[in-house]
């Protein structure tokens, strides 16, 4: 039985879709069967990042209604074997998946991959429910800023409460993933310090992502930057929270800004 | 059945006839539901026209004043309900659509025998089935002349009921389709004048003419028909299909990308052809 684990934020654009694919890739790179699925109904974005939006045929939504089979859904990715992606329907919305739909398809993942990655959409309603509702781990995606780390707290409080497992008394286990970390503007005080998120959600942390270029780029030619460049700090960083949501134990390290001579001198700030 | 009404100048023949009918389900609250169709409308502009519609009101159970509103809004919509569906409403009068009974579900497989299915929206389920794979469900009732209830006056003829199919028409889009739209057009041709975005989808019984970028999908021949083709003029399409055989932006050669093309059917095979 695998493990089905929910990416969320509560605010939207702090890199949930980006992280969804960067963490399946970083744990399918290590021979794992991973399957990422879309939640997100009508705004797909996960097949654009995973280059795969060429490529699909039938979605999550013709699974539910049971126009196509699972098996016939499922896109694999041609860089890593074991990875495999389940598209959104883009022409739909979010009223189209059904409870029973969604428990239906996570049971059959479930039962043939190792991790399942729920790619939640935004926001606390119907479909970011329906992506968290069989979950069994949460990673929760928070930008060091004010209303992201709100967000996320509503997000925790909806996990522990309206979740199978939280509905059966069980606990869900939750880590925060920290994105888009500007290591300069968190020394200036322009952000929230890694302690301070912490404080607020009170959740073990995943994994600090520093604020990068490389992580765009990566995006925007439809590979995870996990996959493109392995060795840049970003996907080093998703590498390494891969590995703790697999059980490492792996101390954190807060990035902090490195100022080469010549950028003193030419008062340039590191990227 | 037909039968000699006993006239001495010329028999009168009564028939009875069974059609598939599309149905909506109106749900409370109705503005929430009146704003969902319209949604529903804005994404597949021009689906309801000349589509006759039957209105199921067994969920809503409005009095005779609600349902002579609903009809009037329905139709300021331009969703022309020619019958209507109530349980013990054969008192509506003779201004609103007559009432229908014993409607039975259709499905691809044939007609079910009469259920009633709970809160869900028709509309929704005209759409649930329109992919590639072309097999379209719609709710109907079956309508039987024996089943239309003449309304209460008792010397109202017994009307003939045979509704006219809507014709084979073209839909023509003059503005361009954008993400998250889908198209649907049962009765022949789309025309889009514009380009048809990524991530946007049109399916038509009959062909598809893009006079734009088709970087959509386009599903044409959607019940069955292996002569519909799909033709644009410059083919950055993520799905080309015809009668359910289909083409993935990845399967396509890189010859016809970015090219007027064309998408029909050959010997059982999809082929998609630039235009020289």
């Amino acid at each position: 039985m695998g493990k089905v684990v929910v990416v969320t934020s509560g605010k939207g654009g702090v890199g949930k879709t980006t992280s969804t694919a960067a963490l399946g890739a970083a744990v399918a790179k290590t021979g794992k069967k991973v399957a990422l699925v879309d939640f997100d109904v009508g705004l797909r974005n996960l097949d654009l990042i995973m280059g795969a939006e060429r490529r699909v045929v039938f979605d999550l939504v013709n699974v539910i209604q049971g126009s196509a089979k699972l098996s016939q859904a499922l896109i694999r990715d041609k860089r890593v074997e074991t990875l495999f992606l389940l598209p959104a329907s883009q022409t739909r919305d979010k009223d189209a998946l059904t409870e029973e739909g969604v428990a239906e398809v996570i049971g059959k993942l479930r039962s043939v991959f190792d991790y399942v990655f729920c790619d939640s959409p935004a926001g606390i309603e119907r479909g970011a429910q329906l992506a968290m509702r069989f979950a069994d781990e949460a990673v929760i995606v928070t930008n060091p800023e004010v209303s992201s780390v709100r967000d996320s707290d509503r997000i925790i409080g909806l996990l522990d409460s309206r979740t199978l497992r939280a509905e059966e008394g069980e606990q869900i286990a939750k880590h925060v993933l920290v994105t888009r970390y500007d290591a300069g503007r968190a020394a200036r005080g322009e952000m929230l310090s890694i302690d301070d998120v912490l404080e607020i959600l009170s959740v073990p942390l995943l994994g600090i992502i520093p604020e990068s270029q490389d992580v765009l780029r990566a995006s925007n030619l439809g590979s995870p930057v996990t996959l493109s460049e392995p060795l840049n700090a970003a996907a080093k960083a998703y590498i390494d929270a891969a590995k703790r949501l697999e059980g490492e134990q792996l101390p954190v390290i807060v990035p902090f800004e490195r100022k080469g001579f010549l950028d003193r001198l030419l008062g340039r700030r590191a990227a | 059945m037909t039968f000699a009404a006993p006239l001495e100048a010329k028999s009168i023949r009564f028939r009875a006839r069974s059609f598939v009918a599309f149905t909506l389900t109106p749900e409370a609250p109705l503005d929430v539901w009146l704003e969902s169709l319209d949604r529903w409308v804005g994404n597949s502009p021009g689906y309801f026209a000349g589509r006759p519609v039957v209105l199921d009101l067994n969920v809503l159970k409005p009095d005779v004043v609600a349902i002579e509103a609903l009809v009037d809004l329905l139709g300021q919509r331009g969703i022309r309900i020619y019958a209507m569906e109530l349980d013990g409403g054969a008192e509506l009068g003779t201004h609103l659509p007559p009432v229908l009974v014993g409607a039975k579900e259709a499905t691809t497989d044939g007609l079910l025998q009469p259920s009633r299915k709970a809160g869900r929206a028709e509309e929704d389920t005209a759409v649930s089935d329109m992919k590639a794979a072309g097999d379209i469900k719609a709710e109907a009732g079956d309508l039987k002349a024996g089943d239309l209830k003449p309304a209460s006056d008792a010397k109202a003829q017994p009307k003939d009921a045979k509704i006219a199919a809507p014709d084979a028409g073209t839909l023509m889009i003059r503005s361009p389709i954008r993400s998250g739209q889908l198209i649907f057009h049962p009765h022949g041709d789309v025309i889009v004048l514009g380009s048809v975005a990524s991530g946007s989808e049109i399916v038509a019984t009959g062909s598809i003419h893009v006079y734009g970028t088709l970087r959509g999908r386009a599903s044409a021949g959607a019940q069955g028909n292996t002569a519909a083709r799909v033709f644009c003029r410059r083919n950055e399409a993520e799905l080309l299909s015809v009668d359910g055989w289909y083409c993935t932006a990845e399967e396509m050669d890189p010859s016809v990308r970015g090219k007027p093309v064309q998408a029909f059917l050959e010997n059982g095979m999809l082929r998609i052809a630039p235009f020289s």
